[in-house]
């Protein structure tokens, strides 16, 4: 097992979960939470993988992946927004039918041979950088080198540019945001729909670049729930997301990896020997989920930042509060 | 927070003579049943849209739902196995999302309570030849068990914590299947095959069919004991809810957590309380299932009852009676499901129903009024 490998494969895993994950905060930044985005994904991975399977071009696929799920969070942005009905049950009940959806127009794509993926690139003089170089700048997929790019540019959108103090401020104090003339309800739905759209991505990483192809449910495996948890981890702060999610990215990747080599470090392997271990193996990003946010919603509350205080709550202008 | 603000009054003008108000009263009681039909009648038109720019011809497929799980007494039969682990997960549902607790690891509660169940016959716990009534009772208290623990834990994390149960009932869904795999394959594998070996007669749930002999019209009937605990435990719970001090407890918390803190209810412990019976209860379905139906534990023992259970609980406006009622016809829907292609057609309809059902709410808190405003 060539750790080096593992780790590269590990950050390509986590690029999903990156974007997932971003998704997730820019949408909750505005006030609205998503519990969508498993089924997003699937949206996202699904429309992905039949565009490309049907046009032969990537590009276009994961375009079309990414408008899909932005498109579809859009019933959730209605539900929760205009109806103001509750953000749980609608984050929910968009979960069932994207994935319902998915399942219904994805049947039969797995059969389907030849889909390209999306290049990967080797990038000239990073890639020359000792270990570094191998695991982060060598033969990644063009959507690792933008999650690169992505997360800081995020970080910096929400902390120091004026449309994201505007974001911030719809989500923490939407009276005050709607009296100095931002239009909370547009603001809402354009994050939810980027919410979507960044899903859609993270669904498109994983059909064409990732692990290629379309195999149902198990396409995302849970891997939007893991992004809703990361979100609350990272504290809604991009930075942090990307921590969280190359780590958790390389954890789901060691998992399946480490079965392969009789020894490891010198030692006897135990899930060479005993491959049904690897049964509780394959918990430990589940687990490691929980253990998250066990330390996440600790620090969150003790130091009381965070979580955008309008969070949940539907904004009805007149009212008083939130 | 909308709750507490009714005398307010919007002031805004309508070119249109329809607009939207807030109600100021209680809405008529028969509407959120009337909304809830009209939702589930807009699903299935969406439905039937999207079969057909599948390809499939909608009509058949759903008459071909209706006839292959109402038809006859035997596929009603096997309508009522099907609906058995819908009423129980369901109730388990009901009870969690009546307090806002979204426990939404019915799922893995299921598997762990099918977990608890088989370990009783293959360990064995009991002797093989014990009499039947034993092991239904130590299958029973097994799987409950199991389940209790698995809502434990998301409910302690959440009382002592605040963590998000959502996410860890979901976690421990994962990891509730991959437990009972390793057991599958490797504790209790049968010649290698992923499954464990099939359970002698004495630990099976006695079906209508055992008495045939006795009464001719059960011949053939696969309906088994655990449509009868579901319909125990739906009365008990209902009971619970609406009528104890407990229940009382358990609406006031979800409907206004303030109010019940300021009245001296421990939320905490309420929390645990509720998660740890809804995860026994919906334990108890698993154990149903595996003693009533499939008779050995293997990896396929549920098409997902434990989510289609959280869109019972809503169509059922959180009455465990209800759920009763609701989850038969979504047993004939997954019953029927298996031969309509394609495949994922019940889970597109599950979600489109509830999508609607969500959606549909907002006339229980605004009204429509057609005509000019009265008061301009």
């Amino acid at each position: 097992m060539d750790i080096i490998l593992v780790l590269a494969a590990g950050i390509a895993t986590g690029t999903v979960l990156l974007f997932g994950t971003l998704g997730g905060i820019f949408s909750e930044r505005s006030g609205v939470q998503n519990l969508g985005v498993e089924g997003m994904m699937l949206f996202g991975a699904m429309t992905a993988y039949s565009v490309t399977a049907s046009t032969k071009n990537p590009w276009l696929g994961l375009l079309a992946g990414m408008f899909a799920a932005g498109l579809i969070s859009q019933v959730h942005a209605f539900i929760s927004i205009t109806l103001q009905a509750d953000q749980v049950v609608s984050g929910l009940s968009l979960n069932f039918l994207a994935t319902g959806v998915s399942l219904v127009l994805g049947e039969g794509l797995n059969s389907i041979k030849g889909v390209p993926t999306l290049p990967f690139y080797t990038i000239p003089l990073l890639s020359q950088i000792p270990i570094i170089g191998r695991i982060f700048f060598t033969n990644q997929s063009v959507l690792v080198y933008f999650g690169y790019i992505l997360f800081p540019l995020a970080w910096y959108f929400i902390n120091h540019t004026r449309p994201g103090m505007h974001l911030r401020a719809v989500g923490e104090f939407p009276a005050a945001a709607d009296s100095q003339g931002i239009n909370v309800f547009f603001t809402r739905y354009l994050y939810v729909f980027i919410g979507g759209l960044l899903a859609g991505m993270a669904g498109a990483t994983i059909s064409l670049a990732v692990s290629p192809g379309w195999f149902a449910e198990k396409t995302s495996a849970g891997q939007g729930w893991i992004a809703v948890g990361l979100v609350i981890f990272a504290q809604w702060n991009p930075l942090r997301a990307a921590f969280g999610s190359y780590i958790f990215g390389t954890l789901r990747r060691l998992v399946l990896d480490i079965q392969g080599p009789n020894m490891i470090f010198s030692f006897p392997n135990p899930f060479f020997y005993n491959p049904y271990l690897a049964f509780f193996l394959k918990m430990l990003p589940y687990a490691f989920t929980v253990i998250v946010l066990i330390i996440g919603s600790h620090e969150a509350t003790r130091k009381r930042i965070g979580s955008p205080a309008a969070l949940g709550l539907p904004y009805i202008r007149g009212q008083r509060g939130l | 927070m909308s709750d507490m603000e009714v005398n307010h009054q919007e002031k805004r003008r309508w070119k249109f003579p329809i607009h939207i108000e807030e109600r100021v009263s209680e809405p008529p009681r028969w509407l959120s049943p009337l909304l809830s039909l009209l939702a589930v009648i807009f699903a299935l038109l969406l439905g039937a849209a999207l079969i057909a720019v599948k390809g499939g011809d909608p009509w058949r497929a759903y008459s071909h739902i209706a006839k292959s799980s109402f038809g006859s007494l035997g596929v009603f039969s096997d309508t009522l196995v099907k609906a058995t682990p819908l009423i129980l997960v369901g109730v388990a549902c009901s009870l969690a999302f009546r307090m806002k607790i979204w426990n939404i690891g019915a799922e893995g509660q299921f598997f762990v309570g099918a977990f608890g169940a088989s370990a009783v016959v293959l360990t064995p716990l009991l002797p093989l030849d014990a009499p039947r009534w034993q092991f239904i009772i130590a299958m029973a208290l097994a799987g409950m068990t199991m389940g209790a623990l698995w809502g434990l834990i998301p409910g302690l994390l959440k009382a002592k914590f605040g963590v998000n149960e959502i996410i860890t009932t979901l976690m421990l869904n994962y990891i509730a299947v991959e437990w009972n795999n390793y057991f599958i394959y490797a504790i209790w594998s049968e010649g290698g095959f992923q499954m464990s070996r099939m359970f002698q007669k004495n630990a099976w749930l006695p079906r209508l069919t055992d008495y045939s002999k006795q009464f001719k019209i059960f011949s053939g009937l696969t309906t088994h004991m655990g449509l009868l605990f579901a319909i125990v435990v739906a009365v008990v719970v209902w009971f619970i809810i609406f009528k104890s001090k407990w229940g009382y407890e358990i609406r006031l918390i979800g409907d206004n957590p303030r109010a019940a803190n300021y009245a001296g209810i421990g939320i905490g412990r309420n929390i645990v309380l509720v998660m740890m019976l809804s995860g026994a209860i919906a334990g108890l379905a698993g154990m149903s299932e595996i003693a009533g139906v499939v008779h050995r534990l293997q990896g396929a023992i549920s098409p997902g009852y434990g989510f289609t259970g959280i869109i019972i609980a809503w169509l059922a406006e959180l009455n465990p009676l209800a759920v009763i009622v609701v989850s038969i016809l979504f047993g004939a829907l997954i019953l029927a499901g298996r031969e309509i292609q394609p495949t994922g057609v019940p889970t597109m309809i599950q979600g489109v129903i509830m999508v609607c059902l969500i959606a549909a709410r907002f006339f229980l808190r605004y009204q429509i009024i057609i005509g000019a405003r009265e008061e301009e």
